[in-house]
């Protein structure tokens, strides 16, 4: 059993883990858009 | 006391409860401080390569070189916390100190590995790719799960993975690979000997604590600062050979030539003097001998336009 200030400090953890991961995925979604559209621009 | 005797008694016990380390500790299992120096050769590869990349894609090109030697990194973390965990200079790594379990820094070296090639494959060419994936593959195969334990050549074999990433740069933007990008792949190749010696010559105890066979704990260290000194000679035909082959100017003649004469006159100094404090001056100043001679390259390329 994790002592109240664990759990903060654990959930607190995650939550930067998470929202950190979020950013990647965004940025991994953004640039994706840019290369199809660089590369649809270069093929046409 | 054997190396699997001191990490068991080394390796914090969280590892595997909540090792959820921060987002700090997965940015260090990048290596990043290595990752910067992949980046930038990588960069001045692809910055001299003729022809034109779309902005976009070149940033996804240094993206995925830069993903992938951090790739590298978290794998070589995980195979290597053993060893890390009893040397002093790497006990405080994530996954060596317990605050990253060993199949989260797998999983995610392997993701990112993988992840860089398929996207330098998809957004780039084929050629970058297969260089990048062979970059990888050679770090953390050939080094890392062969070499660095079993031979005190651990760094000169293994030390060709920290010299493809200029390739890779100049691949993504031409498709192949042409004699200027072997020229700065034998540029890194042969750096690398008298940069890693220097450093193992002043951690030979910790190396030799972990049980890993770098030059100075198997043959001593005169002969390491003799094999020092012989690479340095080496890297003088490699240093210079860009203005040979038209790759560079005359700039970058006279600030390599300095830079080589600075790297042979410390490595002579390694070998007369033979203290701990000469193997820290050449290994400082290897890093900026690298640096310097890149940025050199990138610079001379820049001007290029004005004196031809």
């Amino acid at each position: 059993m994790l002592s109240k200030a664990a759990s903060q400090a654990l959930n607190r953890r995650r939550r930067t883990r998470n929202l950190a991961l979020g950013g990647v995925l965004l940025a991994l979604v953004v640039m994706f858009y840019l290369i199809t559209i660089v590369r649809i621009g270069l093929t046409s | 006391m054997s190396v699997s005797d001191a990490t068991s008694e080394t390796i914090a016990p969280t590892a595997g409860l909540d090792a959820g380390g921060d987002v700090a500790d997965f940015w260090a299992l990048l290596k990043p401080r290595v990752m910067s120096l992949v980046v930038f050769t990588g960069f001045v590869g692809y910055a001299l390569a003729p022809g034109h990349l779309h902005p976009v894609l070149a940033a996804v090109a240094i993206l995925c070189i830069a993903v992938g030697a951090g790739a590298s990194g978290a794998i070589n973390m995980w195979y290597d916390r053993d060893i890390d965990a009893v040397m002093a200079r790497t006990k405080n790594r994530p996954v060596a100190a317990g605050r990253v379990a060993p199949e989260e820094a797998l999983t995610f070296g392997v993701v990112l590995g993988i992840g860089s090639v398929l996207v330098m494959g998809l957004a780039l060419n084929l050629v970058a790719a297969a260089l990048l994936a062979l970059t990888i593959a050679f770090y953390v195969f050939v080094y890392t799960a062969w070499l660095k334990r079993l031979t005190p050549q651990n760094i000169v074999i293994g030390g060709a993975a920290g010299a493809f990433p200029p390739m890779i740069g100049w691949a993504a933007v031409t498709g192949d690979v042409g004699l200027p990008s072997i020229l700065m792949f034998g540029l890194i190749f042969f750096w690398t000997p008298p940069h890693f010696w220097a450093l193992a010559l002043f951690r030979s105890g910790d190396y030799a604590k972990a049980g890993v066979p770098m030059l100075p704990v198997v043959s001593g260290a005169r002969e390491t600062r003799k094999q020092m000194l012989i690479y340095t000679l080496l890297l003088w035909p490699f240093a210079l050979g860009p203005y040979f082959i038209h790759l560079s100017g005359p700039l970058y003649l006279a600030v390599a030539f300095v830079l080589s004469a600075l790297f042979t006159y410390y490595a002579v100094k390694v070998c007369r003097e033979q203290t701990d404090k000469a193997a820290k001056q050449m290994f400082g100043f290897s890093l900026v001998y690298l640096f310097a001679l890149f940025s050199a390259l990138l610079v001379d390329h820049a001007l290029s336009p004005w004196w031809a």
